[in-house]
């Protein structure tokens, strides 16, 4: 059986500064990592194949920095990764993105289930696995928060925040996940090691015969015009020291707020 | 021939809103308004001519809950595929943005998901979201010729403005069924939305055990709110159900008063509660990025602080 996973580098959220003047984000300079969800998914994927002997294959799509980033992944249980490093996909859209990404899992040749999360950790637009099942012409399963495979039927339990509904189909298929459907493992200091030996294959779009054009036309349907902090202006009265003083204080506040009922 | 814009949300209150906007875009750019409605039996279509939708395609639907995502991409599809509407307009739920990619790729449509508002500038569409984890928001425009939104729940209200509306059954025919449904449960009794709450109280991992809970629950009674939390206590410990999470994956709140209990502040959290009122914070770490954004905040033992606060704003329920 094949999985492929696909993931995505963004920067360290937790780490963006804004500057104050322009409310602008600094981006440089910060460390590149996966999205908490991109990883739910690779989780799934090794458990997939520690149960049913399957072959993990993660893809990704992104900067120079993921041929270090990726082996991340090789160490979290993936047999192999595959990336695309062009400079025309820098900022792509999940219109693009989903293009490349078809076209990386055409090269890599018959696949069993893709996984995916069911947002990225920057924008969760949630598009890409839509997309790409529209692409490859495969069923899509979304939401799910857990994951059965037997020999001709992949099970699922999704969550529609309405309802939990059971599904069943046949692969091949995409499935996106929860972050509830697993806790990923850290990567044992063995597996760190041996990452770099398992099998990493760099690709361009060339090498995938995707016309740049097409990536071009794709992320023109959406043009950004600004990025920015939103504006915040709070009063940030913080109390500290005696905590009967801080209480007593705050109620007043929020009494004069009118905010109590 | 008249563009057109095509509204759509699997339930009705959802519909109006997105009618209340596109009455308003429709008027800018002189488009043609309508609506697809995934009608059960008990259906009343003039609610939908109440909000101001001149014409409701149909489509009937005795599923027990949701319906299916192929089949609101297919009817979509079908109805702006040819000189149909250029904007669709979908409520940003799960199977909302499930149905927006679909489409969008189909149309080979720009797209923007999870949208917080949207106007018309000039001739283009704008629409804003949150980016990078909720650290930003982005302001694009949609360039493409078809144009496909899904926008957040509650984004706009809902304002009745009531036409002579006409509907039309929209006949799908046979849309292959590539996912079978085994069971569905609807979510009964809790079915939560604290994102109308008025005031919300969360909690993060500074509560230390899942017992530890009441704390922030009598807050919750003193001051009549519902309780929310973050990822990690409903994804990670499952101490509270996924309908309270908070967050860039989980809900977006905007209550008069917010009360943030024992979290630190980490953006994916903030998000959903950057649109509140009022902001308190109670944390032990003084430099945690959540008194940033706070209005008042009390740096404390939560422990000792919440139930003080409780007996405080409630003496009589202690």
């Amino acid at each position: 059986m094949q999985v492929i996973v696909c993931m995505k580098q963004t920067v360290d959220l937790q780490q963006i500064r804004i500057k104050r003047e322009t409310r602008e984000p600094v981006l440089e300079g910060l460390p590149m990592v996966f999205g908490d969800m991109d990883k739910n998914a690779l989780e799934e994927a090794v458990r997939i194949k520690e149960k049913h002997n399957a072959r993990v294959t993660v893809l990704s799509v992104g900067t120079p920095k993921l041929k270090e980033g990726i082996l991340e992944a090789l160490a979290m249980g993936a047999d192999e990764a595959c990336i695309v490093v062009d400079p025309s996909c820098d900022g792509s859209s999940p219109a693009s993105s989903a293009l490349t990404l078809s076209g990386a899992i055409k090269k890599i040749g018959s696949f069993n289930i893709i996984l995916i999360g069911e947002g990225s950790g920057d924008n969760y637009s949630g598009q890409v696995g839509s997309r790409l099942a529209e692409i490859l012409n495969v069923p899509l399963i979304t939401y799910v928060r857990e994951l059965s495979i037997e020999p001709d039927n992949v099970t699922a339990s999704r969550d529609i925040e309405a309802a939990i509904e059971k599904v069943r189909t046949k692969t091949p298929l995409i499935v996106s996940v929860t972050s509830e459907i697993n806790k990923p493992r850290r990567a044992a200091l063995t597996q760190i090691l041996r990452a770099s030996r398992k099998p990493l294959n760099i690709w361009t779009l060339a090498d995938l015969g995707i016309d740049v054009e097409a990536i071009k036309s794709a992320n023109s349907a959406i043009q950004i015009i600004s990025n920015l902090a939103p504006q915040q202006e709070r009063k940030g009265i913080i109390f500290e020291g005696d905590l009967d003083e801080s209480v007593e204080k705050l109620v007043g506040a929020l009494r004069k707020e009118g905010a109590l009922p | 021939m008249k563009g057109g814009i095509l509204v759509f949300s699997e339930i009705s209150v959802g519909a109006f809103e997105l009618l209340t906007k596109g009455r308003e875009l429709s008027k800018r750019l002189n488009f043609e308004l309508s609506a697809l409605a995934f009608a059960k039996k008990d259906m009343n279509i003039h609610s939908y001519f109440e909000y101001g939708a001149p014409k409701v395609f149909i489509v009937p639907d005795d599923t027990s809950g949701p319906p299916n995502a192929d089949r609101c991409t297919h009817a979509l599809y079908k109805i702006a595929k040819e000189n149909g509407p250029d904007i669709v307009l979908i409520r940003s739920t799960r199977l909302g943005k499930e149905v927006a990619g679909k489409l969008a790729q189909r149309l080979q449509a720009g797209c923007i998901t999870d949208a917080t508002s949207c106007r018309v500038t000039g001739s283009e569409l704008v629409a804003e979201r949150y980016a990078l984890g909720g650290n930003t928001i982005s302001t694009e425009i949609i360039k493409s010729k078809k144009k496909v939104i899904a926008v957040m729940p509650g984004a706009f209200e809902a304002q009745p403005s009531p036409v002579q509306g006409k509907s039309e059954l929209l006949d799908l025919g046979e849309v292959p069924k590539r996912v079978e449904l085994v069971e569905r449960k609807n979510k009964v009794g809790e079915s939560v939305s604290i994102e109308s709450a008025e005031t919300l109280v969360c909690v993060g991992k500074g509560l230390s055990a899942q017992q530890d809970l009441y704390i922030a629950n009598d807050l919750c009674a003193a001051l009549k709110g519902e309780l929310g939390c973050t990822r990690a206590l409903s994804s990670d410990y499952h101490w509270i159900s996924e309908d309270r999470m908070v967050g860039i994956s989980g809900k977006k709140c905007k209550p008069k008063l917010h009360v943030s209990i024992g979290i630190s502040g980490q953006i994916q959290h903030t998000v959903g509660i950057l649109s509140s009122k009022l902001i308190i914070a109670i944390n032990k770490d003084k430099e945690a990025p959540i008194f940033k954004i706070a209005d008042y905040g009390i740096v404390g033992d939560l422990y000792k602080i919440v139930p003080k606060l409780t007996r405080k704003i409630a003496p009589a329920s202690n």
